[in-house]
């Protein structure tokens, strides 16, 4: 049986192995022939500031000549291909390795794009990334709780533009951030609510519910918000939170100010992250959901509640993607506009896939499409070599790319999207 | 509909008692056969049956009805006057009452004239009135449910193979690329030319799907993570183009926008100039007869059907699973690219940078209401369509009072209480039957 069994998975480990392979040699050619080439042509140095100006530590600008950094990166690319082929790389090591041909990747194009132009703050990029990450890190984190428990989530779309509606207005009529955060994540676990009642109990097939709900919540919001904040602009003020600096932290030099100067989402995003990844994978909760996700029938025997399982973590990750929404409203640009959340959603079920479903997975995807969509907004007015249409392609190529040549078949909990009826 | 009003808060006590329905669900096939095999089975019988068990048709009438009476209440919300009327409720509960019939019959009334017929023009054409004018709201209503169909269709179909297709949007604008291309780039003879932009459309949609199918055979890829990355691609690549002059932008133009097509691409009239229906409603119909006849009638239409099933018993039985994925994402995006085309060739409108709309989205509610299956499919494009006429029609008719954004949430709820024959057999006390659920669709992630 196990010999059967290695034998029929060797050649799809192998077929792996040379695809991934070949797609870092393939970044690393780009790297080299793509940015390489075009740094030479505008023949100049590449330079990233590190600090903000005024306070704190000063940094001296960095400057590397840009076509030689990106051939070094190709080559580090090209390296990790080639030991990628050749070594059987334990399953961290796989991982790394593709977090650090992303890196080359991301780095080498930086360069590229900075090649003879005026420096590029770093600080800035990242806490550019930071603030569009927040909100996938929060709706993938949320949709982890529920999938892990056997009920697929594509509501998080709904939860984040509900969250945002009900946290605009609840801060606006009640002069409350904080009332508006606790509102905005009750209104996704609200949405969650609905979702475990429908699915858990209704036994409603999940990938339908999940459409449905994005769509109430977009009707939904739309209608009220041309029914109240349209005509009324006292229940959309626009307040947002403002920064909170950790005392000592902050103070350190370049991370200081890209982690520890900003919005409470981004501690509670922190902490979300810590407590979910440890409790579903190193606590007797965990293994439970975990249970419940992948075979109910032998958790219901051996007692574990099934339904209230699912239940929980349903409405939990709702509460939690609620925060998310929240984030998109009074903890950056402050307003709600209809359909705020324009895809997150579903670019946070991405997450979730890419990182197969696990928070750390997850959290590396989110803030892969973080940076892209950053990298979208900054390059423009940097160096304006591609029109910005073409560079906003840029991160949905990069995960098209890495899900097909990096990741590859993803496994989702066994249970999940499967009703459960006690025998 | 008189009991609105009451019909509100009526679904409320019904919800605690609603948990017990699985366990009546399981026993409920048990009891039914006895008196159904022993009774002769009088037409009258079956139907009585059919309706105090809640057959699917039944259980999708009063899904749609829960649905407006749920609607009707987001309409009492809307009208200050009727609200004014229920904040004074105890002192005059009739007024109140009143007022909530008027400003709903009114709305509904208002959508059914605008979408599907207007007493006024039959009686109209009794006194030497247009005949054509009973027709006009049908008409609309038959168009504005084309390329929802076809958009629905490509849902479906690959649906049907277990896969689930978001990406209705971004093969639609592959299409619609191709179409408008085609359309004001060549020069050619009046139906050659609509055939080969419709046929283009097809193709340029076909790509997109294809590619989708091609990734997940050759590498696994997840398709819903593809499709969602590849919409953003082909939206930013339409910006992209519609940009440029030497691409698809209208010459002399600054703002995004394609030429218009030739005279020779449009498609024809069937009902009447663009508000209304044309050749492409016939073109959807045809879609959905064909995919009809591909789904049940032929070995690859059985191949799908059987990997949705069960990819793993597919591959035990010999069917090339990878084969079936990459052909049935090839037909799914040429039916959204057949979308575009009846759009861009159908309604005598440019290609602009958001075109797509919300075609892709509403393909996902429009296959999930019409349970993956070509009929169904049609039938609830149809439903679509009259909602979104009879939306802007009520908001007209009301100045705003009643926002077209209400139709959305009726769709949602409609799809919700359908897709949910538990719900809607506790609130209307139906006994419970087999097999009258939404057969699922799409087994989850793992296929």
């Amino acid at each position: 049986m196990t010999a059967l069994a290695a034998a029929v998975r060797v050649p799809v480990a192998t077929h792996r192995r040379n695809l991934a392979a070949v797609t870092f040699c393939v970044f690393g050619l780009l790297d080299i022939f793509l940015f390489g080439a075009l740094a030479f042509v505008h023949s100049g140095d590449a330079a990233f500031t590190l600090s903000q100006g005024g306070s704190g530590v000063q940094i001296p600008t960095i400057r590397v000549p840009a076509a030689a950094t990106c051939l070094a990166l190709g080559l580090v690319s090209i390296g990790l291909g080639v030991l990628r082929a050749s070594l059987d790389l334990s399953r961290l090591s796989r991982r790394l390795s593709i977090v650090a041909v992303l890196v080359c990747f991301a780095l080498s194009l930086l360069c590229w794009a900075d090649a003879g132009a005026i420096p590029l703050n770093v600080i800035i990029m990242a806490q550019g990334t930071l603030v569009f990450s927040i909100p996938l890190i929060l709706g993938a984190l949320g949709g982890c709780l529920c999938e892990r428990s056997g009920v697929i989530n594509i509501a998080i779309e709904g939860q984040l533009l509900f969250g945002a509606f009900t946290a605009a207005i609840v801060a606006s009529a009640f002069g409350g951030l904080w009332a508006g955060l606790v509102a905005g994540s009750l209104a996704g676990g609200l949405i969650g609510v609905l979702l475990a009642v429908f699915a858990i109990t209704f036994l409603m097939d999940q990938i339908v519910l999940g459409v449905v709900l994005n769509v109430l919540a977009l009707g939904m919001t739309d209608y009220l918000y041309d029914r109240l904040m349209a005509q009324n602009p006292n229940y959309n003020t626009g307040n947002t939170f403002g920064n909170v600096k950790i005392p000592v932290l902050s103070e350190i030099p370049v991370i200081g100010p890209i982690f520890f100067d900003s919005t409470v989402f981004l501690y509670i995003t922190f902490v979300a992250i810590v407590v979910i990844q440890v409790a579903l994978f190193h606590s007797r909760w965990g293994l439970r959901v975990r249970a419940v996700g992948e075979h109910p029938t032998a958790a219901d025997t051996v007692g574990i509640s099934v339904l209230w399982t699912r239940y929980r973590n349903v409405v939990l990750g709702g509460l939690l993607a609620g925060v998310g929404g929240a984030f998109l409203t009074v903890g950056s640009v402050g307003g709600f506009q209809q359909n705020i959340s324009s895809g997150f959603g579903y670019i946070a079920l991405a997450a979730l896939i890419f990182g197969r479903w696990t928070p750390l997975g997850s959290l590396a995807a989110a803030l892969l499409f973080g940076f892209c969509l950053e990298l979208a907004l900054v390059l423009p007015t940097v160096n304006a070599v591609l029109p910005p249409p073409i560079m906003n392609m840029a991160p949905y190529v990069v995960t098209i790319v890495a899900v097909a040549g990096l990741v590859g078949k993803v496994r989702a909990p066994k249970a999940d999207g499967q009703p459960y009826v006690k025998a | 509909m008189s009991d609105i009003p009451v019909a509100g808060p009526e679904p409320a006590p019904a919800a605690p008692g609603t948990p017990a329905t699985p366990a009546t669900e399981a026993g409920g096939p048990a009891e039914t056969p006895g008196p159904a095999t022993s009774r002769s089975r009088l037409t009258g019988a079956v139907l009585i049956q059919a309706i105090t068990h809640g057959s699917s048709t039944v259980i999708t009438i009063l899904a749609i009805f829960l649905a407006l009476v749920v609607g009707g209440v987001l309409i009492v919300f809307s009208d200050p006057v009727v609200t004014r009327a229920w904040s004074s409720f105890f002192a005059n509960p009739g007024y109140a009452l009143a007022q909530t019939w008027d400003a709903v019959s009114f709305a509904y009334s208002q959508m059914f004239e605008g979408a599907i017929l207007n007493p006024a023009t039959i009686s109209a054409a009794a006194h030497g009135g247009s005949i054509a004018a009973i027709f006009y709201p049908l008409s609309s209503t038959c168009a504005q449910a084309t390329p929802l169909i076809l958009t629905g269709l490509s849902v479906a179909i690959a649906f049907r193979a277990g896969l689930f297709n978001i990406g209705a949007a971004g093969q639609w604008v592959g299409g619609a690329i191709v179409a408008t291309w085609l359309g004001f780039g060549l020069s050619l003879p009046p139906v050659i030319h609509i055939i080969v932009c419709v046929l283009g459309a097809f193709v340029g949609g076909a790509v997109i799907g294809w590619f989708v199918g091609l990734l997940k055979a050759k590498t696994g890829a997840h398709e819903v993570i593809v499709t969602i990355m590849l919409n953003y691609v082909m939206y930013d690549l339409l910006q992209y183009l519609l940009s440029h002059q030497s691409m698809l932008q209208q010459p002399h133009q600054t703002n995004q926008v394609a030429p218009f097509i030739a005279d020779n691409a449009n498609l024809g009239h069937v009902g009447g100039p663009p508000p209304q229906a044309g050749v492409g409603f016939l073109i959807a119909v045809a879609a959905a007869l064909g995919v009809a006849w591909l789904l049940s009638r032929t070995t690859t239409g059985f191949q799908f059907r059987t990997v949705g099933a069960s990819p793993s018993a597919a591959r035990t039985a010999g069917i090339k699973v990878e084969r079936s994925w990459i052909l049935v994402m090839l037909l799914a995006g040429g039916l959204a690219g057949l979308s575009a085309a009846t759009v861009i060739q159908g309604t005598g409108t440019q290609l602009t940078f958001n075109s797509y709309g919300t075609y892709g989205p509403d393909g996902i509610t429009v296959a999930l209401l019409g349970r993956a299956k070509p009929l169904g499919v049609v039938l609830a494009g149809l439903l679509f369509g009259a909602l979104h006429v009879g939306g802007t029609f009520v908001e007209a008719a009301t100045l705003g009072q009643v926002p077209a954004d209400i139709v959305q949430v009726l769709e949602g709820l409609i799809v919700l209480f359908v897709a949910a024959p538990a719900l809607i057999r506790a609130v209307f006390r139906l006994r419970a039957t087999a097999g009258t659920g939404m057969e699922a669709a799409a087994k989850g992630w793992n296929g």
